[in-house]
């Protein structure tokens, strides 16, 4: 395949692995893709960029040296994205990723989504205490600088709030973004101590079966966590990608549940009791529960599902020109590890297989690509994934029949971007 | 052991709190402080269903109208009635033709919830601001305004986790699916 091919019926492309112009993934191997990229502003269909082959001036004179601390480019500014909070309580609200401008697996900590309840705390360390106590043999209370002196573990994982792509549910949302539908979700390096060292050395009671976890916010927010899951894979995180804790996501320590829906990853975590029993909080009652058509709720609706999501191209880009495009996105599990990301550009008439250009990390984020050639002609772009538990990524028409649309909760359906004839990106309903 | 917990002590707090210290899986650090559940009463804020944790005092919903109009109202109107899905306290009907209003009296599924809630994180400005005393008043106004109890009836350790809520039976656990 090279681009001198470009022009040629799609059908009768060799390395054709889906209608609509999906090629092998190979391709994206074996072959330059065209230069064209995604634009996010006016079109340049027919332009060719100039070449400048002189010695710009930045070879021309020293620029600034070290500094104490990093800063992104002028040219790269990446930025969360807020919604609107309510004015009276300015502490509450969500900032998202902006997923269609990362690549990788990995978002920096400054571009890390947020949820807060009642703002962040200005938590002094020194002052902060972590107190184990409830069901357990001896309560414990510990110290920010002792607990850095523990054996610690190093996961990558992602971070997915359970309201994520909510959005979805109630269709519309043309102008939609990767962004601002689908920016709930992050993945990092956390590094800290297994709960369970902790809990043991406090000593577990035969009846405990729970755990409440509780934060040094405004709000105090509590969840409750079956002691399953505290003595499996949770962790008082300390360390995010390397540095400590940003203080948006926890500082100086949260609980982390890999996999788990994000608000259960109590932050600025100061309290576990251990219990016989749930704590019936208010986010895991009036909040973070699924209701259902028959209105029944589903409580402790846990694990974050299989999902993906076309970050490029996705809503509010262009593509430029009719050439070969570089489909790119994301993909996780809160069951496992991602097995396979399918994309169709039909509309989910027909499938081709992506290459997953990362580590296939239990819960963890994985890129994908796939090369496409846009011929100019309207296209549905979607992605799905299947993890290593053999779930499959359902649609918007399945999530609805399985759970209605009065929840806003736990929604992993797939996204279609639409392509028109101008190359304009949009969310659409398929 | 223990004279590693207390090499542990004795060199980390001389001022070297980036120093590298290796424990193996044998030798766990364990430096928890002991504390009583006694010296937590003040700490910990959680309130039960089972009762556990609620403290001393009581309010009835008439002593708390004024706090919750001096309080509480701005953003969740004298009766309850909020100013926005989010704000709103009273009303809703889980069997309701269009899509339920979810509200502590329509949906919250334990009284205990409404105490530990306001305790934790009420008023919104200032939380924590409120006496025991306070916050059981302020809750029995809030299950008053959902017609849950009587004006005054007597709102403490006790009779608050007993309050019978309409939507007691809407909830399916999930915890087994982890």
């Amino acid at each position: 395949m090279t681009k001198s091919s470009k022009g040629q019926n799609i059908e009768l492309d060799p390395e054709r692995v889906a209608a609509n112009g999906l090629l092998s993934r190979r391709h994206l191997l074996s072959a330059a893709l065209g230069g064209a990229g995604l634009a996010m502003a006016r079109p340049v269909i027919g332009q060719e960029p100039g070449i400048n082959l002189e010695i710009p001036a930045w070879s021309k004179a020293p620029g600034p040296g070290t500094s104490p601390y990093g800063s992104r480019s002028a040219h790269a500014q990446l930025e969360r994205q807020s919604g609107f909070g309510n004015p009276l309580y300015p502490g509450g609200g969500a900032s998202r990723s902006p997923l269609q401008h990362l690549q990788g697996t990995i978002t920096p900590n400054s571009l890390h989504f947020e949820r807060h309840h009642a703002g962040i705390p200005a938590i002094d360390p020194a002052g902060h205490k972590l107190v184990i106590h409830g069901l357990v043999r001896q309560p414990l209370v510990f110290d920010y600088e002792d607990l850095l002196k523990y054996q610690m573990v190093s996961k990558t994982y992602f971070l997915e709030c359970s309201g994520n792509s909510g959005a979805l549910l109630y269709g519309g949302n043309p102008d939609g973004t990767a962004q601002s539908l689908h920016g709930l979700v992050s993945c990092a390096e956390w590094t800290g101590i297994p709960l369970s060292v902790l809990l043991e050395e406090a000593g577990l009671l035969p009846d405990a079966r729970w755990i409440a976890a509780v934060g040094a916010d405004a709000a105090s927010m509590g969840r409750s966590i079956p002691l399953g899951k505290a003595m499996d894979d949770s962790l008082l995180a300390l360390f995010q990608n390397g540095e400590p804790v940003r203080p948006e996501q926890g500082y100086p320590m949260r609980l982390f549940n890999p996999g788990w829906e994000g608000n259960t990853s109590v932050k600025w975590l100061t309290q576990i009791k251990v219990t016989r029993n749930p704590l019936q909080f208010r986010d895991e009652t009036s909040k973070y529960t699924d209701t259902l058509p028959d209105r029944t709720s589903l409580q402790f609706t846990f694990p974050m599902d299989v999902k993906s999501l076309i970050t490029s191209p996705s809503g509010q880009m262009r593509v430029t020109q009719r050439d070969i495009y570089r489909v790119t996105g994301i993909a996780w599990s809160g069951a496992g590890s991602i097995r396979r990301v399918e994309v169709s550009a039909d509309g989910g008439q027909t499938w081709g297989d992506a290459l997953i250009e990362s580590q296939q990390l239990d819960k963890a984020l994985v890129r994908f690509s796939i090369p496409w050639r846009w011929n100019g002609a309207p296209a549905v772009l979607q992605s799905r994934a299947t993890d290593s538990a053999g779930n499959v990524q359902p649609t918007r028409d399945a999530v609805i029949a399985a759970k209605g649309t009065i929840n806003r909760y736990h929604n992993p359906c797939i996204q279609s971007w639409g392509v028109n004839t101008a190359g304009e990106v949009t969310n659409v309903y398929v | 052991m223990y004279t590693f917990r207390r090499m542990l002590k004795a060199s980390t707090l001389a001022a070297c709190s980036a120093a590298v210290l290796v424990s193996t899986a044998q030798e766990q650090v364990k430096l928890g402080q002991a504390i009583t559940e006694v010296s937590l009463a003040e700490f910990n804020l959680i309130a039960e269903p089972s009762g556990t944790g609620f403290p001393a005092g009581s309010g009835t919903a008439q002593q708390g109208r004024t706090i919750f109009e001096n309080r509480c109202a701005l953003c969740h109107g004298s009766n309850g009635e909020g100013n926005s899905d989010a704000t709103v306290l009273v009303g809703g009907n889980m069997q309701s033709a269009e899509t339920p209003l979810r509200t502590v009296g329509s949906y919250w599924p334990y009284a205990s919830t409404v105490f530990d809630f306001i305790r934790r994180a009420m008023p919104a400005n200032a939380p924590k601001s409120l006496t025991d005393e306070e916050t059981y008043q302020v809750a029995a106004y809030v299950l008053y305004l959902n017609g849950l109890v009587a004006e005054d009836e007597i709102m403490n350790a006790q009779t608050l986790p007993q309050v019978r809520m309409p939507n007691a039976e809407g909830f399916i656990d999930r915890s087994h699916i982890q």
